[in-house]
């Protein structure tokens, strides 16, 4: 009986201490050795050509230096990551699991933290993890609002801006009333991604926050505030504007690279956009006019992070620290920078890098569409992830089913 | 001029001349055409009811009691035919049949697609699938559903290799005294002589 | 040998069946890994609360029916208007090709051509319209469905008019229209009364899986349908990627929903068929010899012309949109060309291709062997796969894909028979296998069976009869029906997204992440090539037997 006993026990212990495999990025050494010939599946969105470039970029210099391979699995929509690491926890696959390293961020991190799904701590212990600008870019430790607690690494960071062709559009709206006022004006050139596309989710909070009476509120959990009195003033401006948008409110593109294609093709004057650099870019390889400009609202606009994280039961967790790190990297990130490769913002300190790092940022010309970081002004903190999921819903059920 | 008429009709495969015929059927007379397989038997009676396959191209003339058929449509020819098969729709009963070949103006399509069975021995058959019926009297609702559709003319493509010795008696005896109760002139191919003898018309060979 | 109809079913059934019953579990409550533990119809109450839900329901009932009537009344139209004449080899010649231009890509082109800022706006801007800017029409997209269904017609005529090329035979075609044509009956309306109804029931199944694949379309349904709300099938793959893991279990009650409306509908379309049958035979016995011929003709030649220009078209501008640099409104062609995009793009292309045509060429053969095992079966055993049993060889096609896919994906991972390229040719070869037992089952049923008989007279084993002369008197067909199965293979989405957990990358998954983006040059890319992988299988397909027959008359016409 005793015998017994002790060989359960030792069973449970070895099903309770996986974590004696997993690799620790305070002993950096041992990581970069056990990544050596690992293959890390980094699943990506993959709607767009230049992040796929990057992405791609990004693998070959791991492979290069750390004997890392990246297999870039372009996703069409993150949440098809989530998805597959839960239907492995479903099926008690708690190793050796099909995604080593998530480009993450908002509520698919929080549902994957709440729900267990991610390894770690580990990002904090990075050695790339001294750049980071913690303190003057608090959105790489608060995920909308969320505390990342090491569980995901920032890599990009991403505000708010609109992008307008100027050949139809010289002085564009600067508010929400204004935006209203110049639709009522020029029906049926603006849209924006139909929530709950992220992007599209993005607009609804980002007028939220130009409409309402506190917009410290939003910082908080939707069940902490009066829900109604606060959105009352975006659903009463979404009343008026939606008839004047692109085919009158009745069809949406579907996500936000759509809308480039709309403004190619003439058929809208306005869009949003998360990352200031993307008008730049898509001048840069002939898919927007070189008419094209970007700007920022009065009040200021939304910024965040964009992660990686590492799910609980991946296959190369070595690996994928690997990459997390390398990301981080000034090379990696003066190359995001770059309009021409990425146009996304650095999550690094200039303050930390040396005369020549700091030199490259300096050097990079950031397009004719890209605004300097004292244009884009500070950013807004994302509101609590359950705003995006309550505004997107409560859209959908008003103008999102309307026909 | 009443009567099946074929002036100078030659049909064509490719280059060379694959049958040609000059001939006058009256009504109520058979014109019986023999000869061996591949003579072009079959490919002259497609000339006449319209359906030539493309490959094929036919020169000359057709006429059918003073119309020119040359260039009608097959359903605008008014020329019946027979196969060895019979060729019944087996979606339709006996009495849908029937009813497919009775034109649409007709009174009182009942009694005659119930006078027509009379006509052939099968009382009270409209009802049954034509799979049911034994070979004669599938050639019989056959040859009905064809005199039906009042046509002008009547080809017959080997109409009764297909049935046993005594039977094939009594279907010619019912064609042919059909076809001359009504006038039609017949055109009939065959490789039986026996049929061309009970016949009894002019009597041609392809080469 | 005796295993393989066995083999088969558990196949096609199996899959489906388990990936079914995993869905039904989260459907009502259960779905431990994200907490979900209580029994009970939460599920199904938060789906008919969802304020769309009628409308989708409605969308995916009302296009899914539509498209298919619309379809199968075309192609009744031209094969009742041209079948067996000259100018039907030219319909035929030009449909058949649009067999291989897979669902999105054809949806990219048409969406290309049709829309407000489209190619045909463009040709006939400004001088005709006087438009500088694209009007703001809402044509795709449209709150009906229209340009979703008319998508769904363009690709769905060449597949139910190829089905019933195969069955026509049977019918005795040509000989029934010339009794209904010496009877005074045009060739149309002879066609309709004299052939149809015995077509009918040999293409009834081909029909059925139209009418389920239309109902409960993904892709096609994202680029050219409604979203305001979309039919339900595209609203369930949206609540499965919702960050918000709850919405998992309303996406399985709505998966089940769908299965229902499939169900439904086809239930729907039994009756009508009986309807429809019996007013047939009315009108057929009725004697009516009605004369719309010349005008149904020209009409038929006309839908027929639509159909292969709308997806030539569509894929014409998009190869150009592959080489443009800048194409901007209205003009009617690029305003610049340049090969960039495929000398960034082409190298990324390559392998992807690979894995693809090794995919699809490994899930084609194994349900060659498959699908000629079982007739092989049949024949020498004299059996008949009939009723129930031919049931279960489509469910895969009749049950929604979305349905049984991610049930189908926890039981594989239970297994841990996932990620790989074999588990990705595994569930291919389910969708692959109906298809091909569709398109050979006829040919192989239809061969002489006296050839045999005289074999064996002359001392010939089963096992030569089948090498020697069944096989090879039957290359045509069966080549024409691995290139179907490739075809079909190629175009997964769902399958190939789910099973291979995103590791296994096909063309299409590839085209369908890009097209996220909608940069139509990027897409142009990913859409000729799927487009060209497709068709250097039916070119092969075709000809192959060419080449081995080439001087056997009686074996090249079957191509």
């Amino acid at each position: 009986m005793f015998r017994w006993t002790a060989a359960l026990g030792a069973a449970a212990l070895a099903l309770t201490t996986p974590a004696l495999a997993d690799p620790d990025p305070s002993d950096w050494n041992a990581v970069l050795e056990q990544a050596r010939g690992q293959t890390v599946y980094w699943n990506a969105w993959g709607g767009a050509t230049a992040t796929n470039d990057f992405i791609a970029w990004a693998g070959q210099q791991v492979q290069d230096r750390y004997g890392v391979t990246v297999e870039h699995v372009k996703l069409s929509d993150t949440a098809d990551a989530v998805s597959r690491v839960l239907a492995e926890k479903t099926a008690g696959k708690d190793e050796g699991g099909a995604i080593d390293l998530i480009w993450i961020n908002g509520a698919n991190f929080a549902a994957m933290k709440e729900a267990g799904l991610l390894f770690g701590p580990w990002a904090q212990d990075l050695p790339n993890w001294r750049y980071v600008d913690v303190a003057g870019k608090p959105a790489v430790t608060s995920d909308f609002t969320v505390p990342t607690e090491g569980l995901e690494s920032p890599w990009a960071m991403a505000q708010v801006v609109f992008y307008h062709d100027t050949a139809h559009l010289p002085e564009p709206p600067k508010s929400a009333a204004a935006l209203a006022d110049w639709a009522a004006a020029n029906p049926g050139r603006f849209t924006f991604p139909q929530p709950p596309d992220f992007l599209g989710t993005t607009f609804l909070k980002q007028a939220l926050y130009d409409l309402a009476a506190d917009p410290a509120l939003l910082q908080q959990p939707v069940d902490a505030v009066d829900y109604d009195a606060v959105t009352a003033p975006l659903w009463a401006w979404l009343d008026d504007l939606t008839p004047n948008l692109w085919r009158e409110g009745r069809a949406y593109p579907q996500t936000g690279p759509r809308q480039l294609q709309l403004m190619s093709d003439g058929e809208i004057d306005l869009a949003i956009s998360f990352s200031p650099g993307e008008a730049s870019t898509a001048i840069a390889n002939g898919q927007l006019p070189d008419s094209v400009r970007s700007f920022v609202l009065d009040g200021g606009t939304i910024g965040n992070a964009s992660f990686v994280a590492i799910p609980y039961n991946a296959n190369a967790k070595a690996g994928a620290m690997v990459l997390a790190d390398f990301l981080l990297s000034p090379e990696a990130q003066t190359r995001a920078q770059d309009p021409n490769v990425l146009g996304y913002g650095t999550v690094l300190d200039m303050a930390t890098l040396t005369d020549d790092q700091r030199a490259a940022f300096d050097a990079l010309d950031l397009g004719i569409a890209t605004l300097t970081p004292a244009e884009l002004g500070a950013a807004l903190p994302e509101p609590h992830p359950s705003w995006a999921v309550k505004l997107a819903e409560d859209w959908t059920a008003r103008y999102g089913v309307a026909q | 001029m009443s009567g099946l008429i074929l002036d100078h009709l030659t049909i064509h495969l490719g280059d060379a001349p694959l049958v040609s015929l000059t001939a006058t059927v009256a009504p109520g007379e058979v014109l019986t055409v023999m000869g061996p397989s591949g003579s072009g038997k079959s490919t002259l009676l497609a000339a006449i009811t319209g359906t030539l396959a493309p490959a094929f191209r036919c020169t000359g003339r057709i006429a059918l009691n003073g119309r020119d058929l040359t260039g009608l449509p097959p359903q605008g020819r008014r020329v019946g035919i027979l196969f060895q098969d019979d060729l019944l729709f087996p979606h339709l009963s006996v009495g849908g049949n029937l009813g497919f070949g009775l034109p649409s103006g007709a009174r009182d399509r009942k009694a005659a697609i119930d006078a027509a069975l009379a006509e052939i021995g099968l009382e009270g058959f409209a009802d049954r699938d034509p799979a049911t019926l034994s070979g004669g009297q599938k050639a019989r609702v056959a040859l009905m559903r064809m005199l039906l559709s009042e046509p002008q003319a009547l080809l017959l493509d080997e109409p009764f290799s297909r049935l046993d010795a005594a039977l094939r008696d009594q279907m010619r005896d019912m064609v042919f005294s059909r076809a001359r109760a009504r006038g039609l002139p017949v055109l009939m191919v065959t490789h039986d002589a026996e049929d061309a003898r009970a016949a009894g018309g002019a009597l041609v060979t392809l080469p | 040998m005796r295993l393989a109809p066995l083999l088969t079913l558990l196949f096609l059934a199996g899959p489906v069946l388990a990936g079914l019953a995993g869905v039904v579990a989260p459907a009502l409550g259960y779905f431990p890994a994200i907490g979900a533990n209580d029994w009970g119809l939460g599920a199904f109450r938060a789906l008919f609360d969802w304020p769309g839900i009628s409308t989708a329901i409605r969308l995916s009932v009302t296009t899914g029916l539509a498209a298919t009537a619309i379809a199968l009344a075309v192609t009744v139209l031209i094969l009742a208007a041209w079948s067996g004449t000259r100018t039907f080899r030219w319909i035929e010649r030009a449909l058949s090709p649009l067999l291989s231009v897979p669902h999105a890509a054809a949806a990219f082109g048409i969406a290309f051509l049709i829309a407000p800022s489209g190619w045909i706006v463009r040709a006939i801007s400004p001088w005709l319209t006087g438009w500088t800017r694209p009007p703001d029409l809402l044509i795709l997209q449209d709150p009906l469905g229209i340009a979703m269904v008319l998508g769904l017609v363009a690709k769905e005529v060449p597949f139910l008019l190829l089905m019933a090329l195969a069955a026509l035979p049977q019918c005795q075609p040509s000989r029934s229209l010339t009794v209904a044509q010496s009877m005074g009956y045009g060739r149309v309306t002879g066609w309709l009364k004299a052939v149809l109804p015995r077509l009918y029931p040999l293409i009834r199944l081909p029909v059925y899986a139209v009418l389920a694949y239309s109902m409960s379309v993904v892709d096609v349904a994202i680029i050219l349908g409604p979203n305001t709300p979309p039919p339900l099938s595209v609203q369930v793959v949206r609540w499965m990627s919702q960050p918000d893991l709850t919405l998992r279990l309303t996406a399985a009650a709505g998966a089940l929903l769908q299965t229902g409306l499939v169900v439904g509908a086809l239930i729907t379309w039994r009756l009508a068929e009986m309807a429809l049958a019996r007013a047939g035979r009315r009108w057929a016995t009725g004697g009516a010899r009605s004369n719309g011929d010349p005008a149904l003709r020209v009409l038929a030649m006309a839908l027929a012309a639509l159909s292969a220009a709308a997806i030539f078209a569509g894929l014409a501008g998009l190869g150009l949109w592959s080489i443009t640099s800048v194409w901007r409104f209205p003009q009617a062609l690029p305003d610049a060309l340049t090969l960039s995009h495929w000398a960034r793009h082409g190298p990324m292309v390559l392998p992807t291709l690979a894995d693809t045509v090794l995919i699809a060429a490994s899930a084609t053969l194994a349900a060659l062997v498959l699908v000629i095992a079982c007739l092989e079966t049949e024949i020498r055993l004299r059996l008949r796969l009939e009723g129930r049993a031919l049931w279960l060889l489509y469910l895969p096609l009749i049950i929604p894909q979305i349905a049984f896919l991610p049930g189908l994906q926890t039981l594989a991972l239970n297994w841990g028979a996932d990620m790989g390229r074999v588990a990705v040719t595994l569930v291919h070869l389910v969708f692959v296998l109906p298809y091909v037992m569709l398109s050979l089952a006829d040919p192989y049923h239809g061969w002489d069976a006296r050839q045999a008989t005289v074999a064996a007279a002359l001392g010939a084993s089963p096992r030569r009869i089948f090498w020697r002369l069944r096989l090879s008197m039957l290359l045509a067909p069966a080549l024409t029906a691995a290139a179907v199965g490739f075809a079909v293979s190629v175009g997964q989405y769902l399958p190939t997204l789910l099973i291979g957990g995103g590791r296994v990358q096909t063309l299409t998954t590839e085209a369908v992440a890009l097209a996220a983006g909608g940069d139509r040059r990027v897409i142009g890319i990913y859409a000729l090539a799927q487009t060209g992988v497709v068709v250097l299988g039916f070119a092969a397909a075709i000809g192959l037997p060419r080449l081995v027959w080439a001087n056997r008359r009686g074996l090249r016409g079957a191509a």
